[in-house]
């Protein structure tokens, strides 16, 4: 049987004084989607950027399967074969599309980018792959060669995730995906990322806040709050029987739909 | 002992000081060894001002001697003001031969072209470059572009050229055209039209670029591969004229277009005026 | 036939003769001399000292002079004498306290030890155009004598600093500052090499930055903890003697900013320093320099940095004048092989445009 993708152990990281995550520990198995909710200052994001290699931890490891090197410690890393990893293995779905693409050149070009950076060099199959990605996260191919400053933001989003994809990553790294998105545009979205992860047998790690979001893309779910876990286990077991009670409160927050 | 007099006060020979020089020959040694390479140096005040070619005069000042015979081209013109500038200022301060001949030169400092007439082995062509950094448009910050470099992380360079097809049809950069230097360092061939690319492939002579303003040093040593980037399904190309030159008749040659009337005739002629008048 | 481009030679050698005659002007008119020009133009002889990087009254003027009054092109005279010259090593790092002060102010305090000393400054003059002056004629000497000289001024940041108040100045360190014009820039910048660079960057530059700091891009709360003009001594330790000798005196202008900041966790509040220091009397530009400075620190300081005056890369790469004015002035350099190339392309793109312009009319046409 095949180890964990991605697994944390003991993961701390503090900014002076103040403690944003705190002996971190968890398997990620492939095909899989993991969770992390709390309120925001809980150290969700400051969590995912130590898991996705962008900031170092001051305790803990976390180890990566890479397809071709077997297991590596990602912070041992040289930073060329992170940067590697990052662009191939991996995808990062920032919160704001703004700060995952490149405003200024056409959308065909921020989704060519991954592969002209391993090496394609024909334009016209960048291109089609391109068309190819436009279609897939429903993007009307007419729009290849515009820009994204020209997109809606649930556009910008569909792009961003486009971008990541197209080097057929097998970790995806999302931070809070859907927010700041309408809702209409927030469930769309949702329905797409389902479709994309189940389809590609993709892993992700998911941040957000919105437990809606958690229940309808991930298979299990931590809890944090003020830097530590404080609950972890199946998506529906944790949110229909919270154990904690600050899991207890957030659960209890939401508005019955 | 400062040899050559500069009005009315002592200056050592070629200008710049004896340490200065072993500082700017040890950059060079170091770009040759690794072409392609950005070397920072110690760029020195200059009596020209920046953009000027100011670079290019530093690292001919370091390594030009009395026995060498120089050419200064600018635009590939031997008489444009700027290059008339800068050999006078080597003949003062250097006390060496000049030629507008290519052939004769062991060192041709240039700004913007490379000369028709073929190098050959043991001379040195000397660019003027007012940006090294071929990454600088896409990516303002040094500490990034050096990382990039570093890591040969050259997707964004690609992703310029891929957004130049998508918009134009084609690869539409004519001039500062991006080259891989050696299959690992991507460099500015400094403004050069792209006409010129093709020439700094396995040149035998030695290319030595100096930047005064950005205190770099890059170089490709003889004989060393440098390829324009371009797509397999968009290969590079250079410009072509119907016209021929208006002199001498080249067909092979970067023309220049003049007007010669307020009607507006144009006119065609070699922007290499020693390859023109060898040729008429 | 075409002669546009040739007789450069010729025509350089002109340029330079009527240059000359222009400097000169009228001959009827007395001609300025370098002493003129140190004595009575001796704020343009200062600034020229400052970012030419190169204390000489002389050769500043001389500068000046060659240079019609255009203080960025007699700064680039003067660097470009200088970068000739041999360097026998670093002096020992000046001690302003020790400085024989003509003027030195406070604004945090009303009065501090070693007093308040006005000076001469133009701060207080009313900007009326003074007739008097346009007509020749000697004025009597100041009947205001000098400041008495003290041989110790206590810093206004020392005593700041003693009750925790002011974070204490940098630890002086054994290795000796990089020198920028002998070393290039490296990024990132530690302070004494940024401090360098701010020290040769250009006066309206720094100004502008260190202005828009006070207007909400990257604000740091300043005040003038002390500014202080005056001579301070020189020493230079000769290798073959091993100890310290004065070699000389030289006029400085000190400024002192003290800016709030509010603390962290860890550290509780206390301000902060920006330091400016320029050769002969020049406020304007230490203030500004102190300014960005501060500014430049907002890194460090742990302070988000999203202002123009806090970018490093920013400031410390367009603050140098000599730079930008080459290469904006490069301009008027040829650059008609790159011009023709870029005829070519849009020639052949305007084609192409219009010869899919003519298919679709044609379609249309035949729907």
């Amino acid at each position: 049987m095949r180890g964990p993708l991605l697994s944390a152990c003991g993961v701390t990281k503090r900014f002076g004084g103040r403690i944003a995550c705190r002996d971190v520990s968890f398997d990620l198995w492939p095909g899989e989607v993991l969770g992390i909710v709390g309120e925001s200052g809980s150290g969700k994001t400051t969590l995912l950027n130590c898991l996705a290699g962008r900031l170092a931890p001051d305790g803990g490891s976390v180890t990566y399967e890479t397809l071709s090197a077997g297991i590596v410690d990602v912070h041992h890393l040289s930073e060329a074969r992170r940067r590697l990893l990052a662009r191939t293995e991996w995808g990062f779905v920032n919160q704001d599309a703004r700060d995952g693409l490149r405003m200024g050149v056409s959308a065909g070009a921020n989704i060519g980018e991954r592969l002209m950076a391993v090496g394609a060099r024909h334009y016209g199959e960048i291109r089609r792959e391109a068309i190819d990605w436009m279609t897939r996260v429903e993007i009307d191919a007419d729009r290849l060669d515009d820009r994204p400053t020209t997109y809606s933001g649930g556009m910008r989003q569909r792009l961003q995730i486009a971008r990541n994809l197209v080097s057929k990553p097998r970790l995806v790294f999302m931070d809070e995906p859907t927010g700041g998105l309408d809702v209409s545009v927030q469930a769309r979205i949702l329905d797409l990322l389902r479709g994309l992860v189940e389809g590609l047998h993709l892993s992700a790690v998911l941040v957000t806040h919105d437990l809606g979001v958690a229940r309808l893309l991930t298979h299990r779910l931590m809890v944090m709050q003020g830097g530590m876990v404080v609950e972890q286990g199946l998506t529906d077991q944790v949110l229909d029987d919270p154990q904690h009670a600050y899991t207890q409160m957030l659960v209890a927050s939401i508005l019955p739909v | 002992m400062p040899d050559t007099d500069i009005q009315g006060s002592a200056y050592n020979y070629a200008y710049l000081d004896e340490q200065t020089k072993r500082m700017i020959r040890r950059a060079i040694l170091k770009a040759v060894a690794v072409p392609g390479y950005q070397v920072p140096f110690g760029g020195r005040e200059m009596p020209l001002p920046y953009g000027w070619g100011t670079g290019g005069i530093q690292v001919t000042a370091a390594i030009i001697g009395r026995d060498d015979t120089l050419k200064v081209i600018d635009q590939g013109a031997d008489d444009t003001t700027n290059a008339v500038s800068i050999r006078r200022f080597f003949a003062r301060v250097a006390d060496v031969a000049t030629t507008t001949r290519t052939e004769e030169a062991t060192i041709i400092q240039t700004r913007h072209r490379v000369p028709e007439t073929p190098l050959r082995d043991g001379q040195i062509l000397v660019f003027q470059v007012p940006i090294p950094e071929p990454l600088r448009m896409l990516e303002p910050r040094e500490t990034e572009t050096r990382t990039l470099h570093a890591l040969s992380e050259y997707g964004v360079m690609q992703v310029s050229l891929y957004e130049s097809i998508a918009r134009h049809g084609r690869i539409a950069k004519t001039y500062n055209y991006p080259v891989m230097v050696n299959g690992r360092y991507i460099m500015s061939p400094s403004p050069i039209p792209k006409f010129d690319n093709p020439k700094l492939d396995r040149s035998p002579a030695l290319q030595l670029y100096g930047a005064g303003r950005e205190k770099r040093i890059y170089a490709v040593p003889p004989h060393t591969p440098v390829k324009s980037l371009d797509f397999d399904d968009h290969p590079f190309e250079i410009e072509t004229w119907t016209e021929s030159c208006a002199l001498c008749g080249s067909k092979e040659s970067f023309l220049d277009e003049m007007i010669v009337d307020d009607a507006g005739k144009r006119l065609f002629v070699c922007s290499d005026t020693d390859y023109c008048e060898s040729r008429r | 036939m075409y002669v546009a481009v040739k007789g450069g030679e010729t025509a350089i050698a002109h340029s330079l003769e009527l240059l000359a005659d222009k400097r000169r002007g009228d001959r009827e008119v007395a001609e300025l001399s370098l002493e003129q020009i140190d004595q009575q133009l001796g704020l343009a002889v200062d600034r020229v000292m400052t970012e030419g990087s190169c204390y000489d009254r002389g050769l500043a003027s001389l500068a000046i002079k060659q240079a019609r009054g255009d203080l960025i092109e007699a700064i680039f005279l003067l660097r470009a004498y200088r970068t000739t010259l041999p360097r026998f090593g670093a002096s020992e790092p000046l001690d302003t306290t020790h400085m024989v002060a003509e003027r030195r102010i406070s604004s945090t305090f009303k009065d501090v030890p070693g007093g308040q000393v006005l000076g001469p400054t133009y701060d207080y003059t009313h900007r009326l155009l003074d007739f008097a002056l346009a007509a020749s004629g000697e004025r009597p000497s100041a009947a205001t004598a000098p400041a008495e000289p003290t041989d110790r001024l206590p810093r206004v940041g020392d005593i700041l600093q003693r009750d925790g108040l002011l974070e204490p100045p940098p630890a002086r360190t054994a290795a000796e500052a990089q020198d920028l014009t002998r070393q290039p820039l490296v990024l990132p910048a530690d302070r004494p090499l940024r401090l360098q660079n701010l020290a040769r960057g250009d006066e309206g530059f720094l100004l502008a930055l260190g202005y828009s700091t006070q207007r909400g891009y990257g604000n740091n709360h300043p005040f003038v903890g002390e500014i202080r003009y005056g001579h301070v001594p020189v020493s230079f330790v000769p290798e073959e003697l091993g100890f310290a000798i004065e070699i000389g005196e030289i006029e400085v202008t000190e400024c002192d900013m003290v800016n709030q900041f509010a603390g962290s966790h860890d550290v509780p509040p206390q301000f902060t320093r920006g330091y400016g220091l320029a050769f002969g009397h020049a406020e304007r530009k230490a203030m500004a320099m102190a300014l960005v400075d501060r500014a430049l620190r907002a890194g460090e300081l742990g302070e988000a940095a999203n202002s123009p005056a806090q970018d490093e890369e920013f400031v410390l790469a367009h603050s140098d004048n000599v730079e930008g004015s080459g290469f904006v002035q490069h301009l008027k350099l040829p650059h008609y092989v790159d011009f023709q190339s870029e005829l070519v392309v849009v020639r052949a793109l305007r084609a192409e445009a219009e010869k899919r312009r003519e298919q679709t009319v044609l379609s249309q046409a035949a729907e």
